[in-house]
C-alpha cells in the first residue's frame, strides 16, 4: 500500500491510495491526510481508484480523516472507488454520508 | 451423547412438573382473602418457572465443543492489557506472562490512569503502552469500553486478545483460540474467568463454575456465548464494522435533529428585536431557505457530507453579508457575552429550549441573538464531535460493554465462540464491598442494556439468541422474587396468613415433584461442579440485585449517573467485619428467626395447624441457611486486604 499527495486544481489534496486499504494501512492513512492538512491543505480527496481491497479499518481511516478535515474548516471527498470498494461503503451504508466521485479532479466541482 | 439425553429428559421433566405446579398455584390455590401476598407469591413462583424454562433452553444444547482448527499462521494478534488503577505490579504480572504468550503477537498495556512509573515498567519490558490522547479530554471517556476503543485505533492487529489486568495469560491462550477463526463469520471467542486466589470455599462467591461452563455452553449452542469483557479474542474486522455502522446511524439521527432544531432557533431569532434589522433579516431568512434546503435532500437520500458541507457554506455566505455596524454596540455585546457566560460550552450540546425561551424573553442582545442561531448550525456535524473518536467499535451504552457489543455483533451476524479451557489466571476481589460492588456493575451494565437495547426486540437476531441474552436479564430481577420467598413464611408464621389456599397432599403432591425435578435438573447440568455457592449469592444478594435494576432505570429513563446511588465502599476489610454492607439481609434474618419463634409458639402453645406451620418453619430455616453465606463473607478478610478495587469513572 502506498500513498501520493498532490495539489491539484489549485487548493486541492489528492491522495492517491494503491492497493489494499485495510487495518494495516489505515493508520498511514490516516497519518497521511493529517499531514495534509498540517501542511495547510484543508480541501482533500482520496483517490481509490487503485485500491483493490478495502475493510472497515479503511472506513474508519476516511471517517477519521473527515473528522480532521472539517475540524479544519475542510471537507474529506472520497473518488474512483471501484464497484467492490463501492460494494464496501454500501454494506456498512457509509454512502448514506460519503459521496463517491467520478474522479479526484470533480470532486470538488460544485 | 447419552449425557445430553438425559439432560433433555430432565429439562422436559422440569418443565412439565413446573408448568403444572404454577398452573394449579394460579387457577385453583390462590387465597384471595390474603391476595396481596398471595399474589405475589405466585408471581414469584411464576418468574422463577420461566427462570427455569430459559434455563432448560440452554441446558438443551450444552454442548462440549471439539478442538478448533490449528491458527492461520500469518494472523496478527494485538494483546490488550486494560487497566486503571490496579497496583502495578500486578498490571505487570500481567504483562509479562502476555508477552510470553507463545503465538507471534505483539503486547499492549492500556493505561486509563495515565501512570508514568507503568510506561516505565512497560518500556523496560520492552512492552508496548497505550493512554488517552488529548482528544478526550472533556469528552465522554467510557471507562474500560473507551480505552479500548482508544487502543483500537493505534493498533493494527487482524485479532486482539483482550485482558483486565488481573487476568494472567497462559502461554497457550492463542494457539487454543485463534483456530475458530478459520471460520470467517466468527467473531469473539470467549474462554472461562477462573480466580486462583479463592479458597475451595468460595466465602465472596467469585468463582462462576456455572456460568463459565455449562451456560456459556448451552448459549453458545444457540449462537449467542457472549463477551464477558476479559479472557476473550475478538476479530478487528467485526468491532471496526460495528463501529462503521454505529457512526452512520449517529450521524444520520443526529443531522436530523440539530437540522429540526436549527429551524425552530432560526424561527426564534426572527422574532427578536435583531431581526427588524434588514440585513440580519435578510440573512436570516437566507438560513431559513438553507436549511430547508438541507431537509429537503436529506428525504431524497442524498448523502450526509455533501448536506452538511453545502449548507455550511450558504450559511457563511449569508453570514458574510451582514454588516457589523448594523447590529447595535457590538462592543457592549461581546462584554456582555462573557458576563453571561450561559451559553453552550460546546458547539455539539445545545439546549433548544432554553435557546428559544431566551430569544423570546428578549434578554439576548442582538449579537447573542445571532449567536444562538451560529451554535444551532455548529450542532449539525458529522464528526460526532461530542465523542473523543467518530467510530466507537465497542458499545458505550451500557457499563457492561462487553455484553452490549456480543449482542450488536450477533445481530449482524457474527457468530461467537465459548472455549471452556482454563486459559488464564484471574485474581478475585477479596473483600466483601469491593464484591458487591462489582456485582452491583454488572446488575446494573445488563439492566442498561435491557433497557436501552431490549433483545426480545433485536430483530436481526434469532429468537433463541434473544432469548438466551433476555435469560441473563431476567436472572437480575431475582431480587424481587427472593423478597416475597423471604416474606411469606415470615407472613404465615407471625400472622397465619397462608397465601396458599389448598390442602396438604395437594400443595405436596405438585409442587414436591417439581422441586426434586429442578435440583435434578441442575445436578445433571452442573456435572459435578458445586453449584451450592451460586445458588445462595443469588438469593442473598437481593438488594444488589433490586439496587441494580432501579439505578439502571433511574438511569436510562430519567437520566440520573449510576454513581448517584454511591455504594458503601469507604471502609476497608481490615477495619473488621463489614456488617454495615449487609444490613438487609440482617435484617431478614432477624425477621425469620422471630418468625420462627413465634412459630413453634403457635404450634406447642395455641395449637395453630401443623403442616402448614410444619413446611414454613422449614421454609424460614432454609432461608436461613442460604442467607447464612454473608456471614463468612462478611468477616472473610482475603489474602492480602488491599486487594485491587476495580472502579472506572463511568457514564
Amino acid at each position: 500500500m502506498n500513498f501520493r499527495t498532490e495539489t491539484i486544481a489549485g487548493d486541492v489534496a489528492a491522495i492517491r491510495a494503491d492497493g489494499r486499504l485495510n487495518m494495516v494501512s489505515a493508520p498511514l492513512l490516516r497519518q497521511v491526510v493529517s499531514d495534509a492538512i498540517t501542511a495547510g491543505s484543508v480541501r482533500i480527496v482520496v483517490d481509490l481508484s487503485g485500491v483493490d481491497f478495502m475493510d472497515s479499518s479503511g472506513l474508519g481511516a476516511l471517517i477519521g480523516g473527515l473528522k480532521l478535515a472539517r475540524q479544519a474548516g475542510g471537507d474529506l471527498r472520497i473518488a474512483g472507488a471501484t464497484p467492490q470498494v463501492a460494494l464496501v461503503f454500501e454494506l456498512t451504508h457509509l454512502d448514506r454520508i460519503l459521496q463517491n466521485h467520478a474522479t479526484a479532479e470533480t470532486a470538488y466541482r460544485d | 451423547m447419552s449425557r445430553m439425553l438425559t439432560l433433555r429428559i430432565v429439562v422436559v421433566l422440569t418443565l412439565a412438573l413446573g408448568i403444572n405446579y404454577v398452573a394449579w398455584r394460579w387457577l385453583f390455590s390462590l387465597n384471595w382473602d390474603a391476595w396481596w401476598i398471595a399474589v405475589a407469591l405466585v408471581a414469584a413462583e411464576t418468574y422463577s418457572l420461566i427462570d427455569v424454562t430459559l434455563f432448560g433452553m440452554m441446558m438443551w444444547r450444552a454442548y462440549t465443543r471439539p478442538a478448533p482448527p490449528a491458527p492461520a499462521a500469518d494472523a496478527t494478534v494485538d494483546v490488550l492489557i486494560a487497566t486503571y488503577n490496579e497496583p502495578i505490579d500486578l498490571v505487570m504480572t500481567t504483562a509479562l506472562a502476555a508477552r510470553e504468550i507463545t503465538f507471534p503477537h505483539r503486547t499492549w498495556v492500556l493505561d486509563d490512569g495515565a501512570r508514568p512509573e507503568l510506561a516505565a515498567a512497560a518500556a523496560a519490558a520492552g512492552i508496548d503502552y497505550l493512554s488517552r490522547g488529548t482528544e478526550w479530554i472533556d469528552r465522554p471517556r467510557h471507562a474500560k469500553a473507551g480505552n479500548v476503543n482508544n487502543a483500537l485505533m493505534e493498533t493494527q492487529g487482524e485479532f486482539l486478545l483482550i485482558l483486565d489486568a488481573d487476568q494472567i495469560p497462559r502461554p497457550e491462550i492463542l494457539d487454543h483460540t485463534l483456530g475458530y477463526f478459520t471460520d470467517d463469520k466468527v467473531a469473539l471467542v470467549q474462554t472461562p474467568q477462573v480466580f486462583s486466589n479463592v479458597t475451595i470455599e468460595d466465602p465472596l462467591g467469585s468463582q462462576a463454575p456455572l456460568f463459565y461452563g455449562p451456560i456459556q455452553q448451552g448459549k453458545d449452542g444457540w449462537n449467542a456465548a457472549f463477551f464477558c469483557g476479559s479472557n476473550a479474542v475478538l476479530r478487528r474486522e467485526a468491532l471496526m464494522h460495528l463501529g462503521i455502522l454505529g457512526y452512520v446511524r449517529e450521524v444520520e439521527s443526529s443531522v436530523r435533529t440539530a437540522l429540526r432544531d436549527a429551524s425552530r432557533v432560526v424561527r426564534g431569532a426572527r422574532r427578536h428585536p435583531a431581526a427588524r434589522t434588514p440585513a440580519v433579516a435578510h440573512a436570516l431568512t437566507e438560513v431559513a431557505a438553507a436549511i430547508r434546503q438541507a431537509r429537503a435532500a436529506i428525504r431524497h437520500d442524498e448523502p450526509l457530507a455533501e448536506v452538511t458541507f453545502a449548507l455550511h457554506e450558504r450559511v457563511d455566505a449569508a453570514a458574510a453579508g451582514i454588516v457589523v455596524g448594523e447590529v447595535t454596540s457590538l462592543a457592549d455585546d461581546l462584554r456582555a457575552i462573557g458576563e453571561l457566560g450561559g451559553g453552550p460550552e460546546s458547539p455539539y450540546l445545545l439546549d433548544v429550549d432554553e435557546t428559544i425561551a431566551r430569544l423570546a424573553t428578549r434578554e439576548l442582545s442582538p449579537f447573542k441573538a445571532l449567536e444562538a442561531v451560529r451554535a444551532a448550525l455548529d450542532t449539525i456535524a458529522i464528526d460526532r464531535g461530542h465523542e473523543a473518536q467518530p467510530v466507537m467499535p465497542l458499545a458505550t451504552i451500557s457499563v457492561t460493554e462487553d455484553m452490549a457489543t456480543s449482542m450488536r455483533l450477533h445481530g449482524l451476524g457474527w457468530k461467537s465462540v465459548y472455549h471452556n479451557e482454563l486459559l488464564a489466571d484471574g485474581l478475585a476481589p477479596e473483600d466483601v464491598g469491593t464484591m458487591l460492588t462489582q456485582r452491583l456493575r454488572w446488575g446494573q451494565g445488563t439492566m442498561q442494556v435491557f433497557l436501552r437495547e431490549n433483545p426480545l426486540l433485536q430483530w436481526k437476531m434469532s429468537v433463541p439468541q434473544r432469548l438466551m441474552y433476555f435469560a441473563t436479564m431476567w436472572s437480575y430481577l431475582s431480587g424481587y422474587a427472593a423478597v416475597v420467598y423471604f416474606a411469606a413464611p415470615i407472613v404465615f408464621l407471625v400472622f397465619g396468613i397462608l397465601p396458599v389456599s389448598t390442602n396438604a397432599w395437594d400443595f405436596f403432591l405438585r409442587f414436591i415433584p417439581f422441586m426434586v425435578a429442578n435440583q435434578l435438573l441442575f445436578f445433571v447440568a452442573a456435572r459435578g461442579i458445586p453449584t451450592w455457592r451460586g445458588q445462595q449469592y443469588s438469593l442473598a444478594l437481593f438488594p444488589v440485585w433490586i439496587e441494580a435494576c432501579t439505578t439502571a432505570f433511574n438511569n436510562v429513563v430519567l437520566g440520573i449517573p449510576l454513581n448517584f446511588a454511591v455504594t458503601p465502599k469507604t471502609r476497608q476489610a481490615h477495619t473488621g467485619p463489614q456488617w454495615h454492607l449487609i444490613k438487609p439481609q440482617l435484617t431478614v434474618m432477624v425477621l425469620l428467626v422471630v418468625a420462627i419463634i413465634v412459630g413453634c409458639v403457635r404450634l406447642f402453645v395455641n395449637g395453630a395447624e401443623p403442616i402448614g406451620t410444619g413446611v414454613n418453619i422449614f421454609w424460614a430455616v432454609y432461608d436461613l441457611v442460604v442467607l447464612s453465606v454473608l456471614f463468612k463473607a462478611a468477616t472473610y478478610r482475603g489474602f492480602t486486604p488491599e486487594a485491587a478495587e476495580e472502579e472506572h469513572p463511568d457514564q
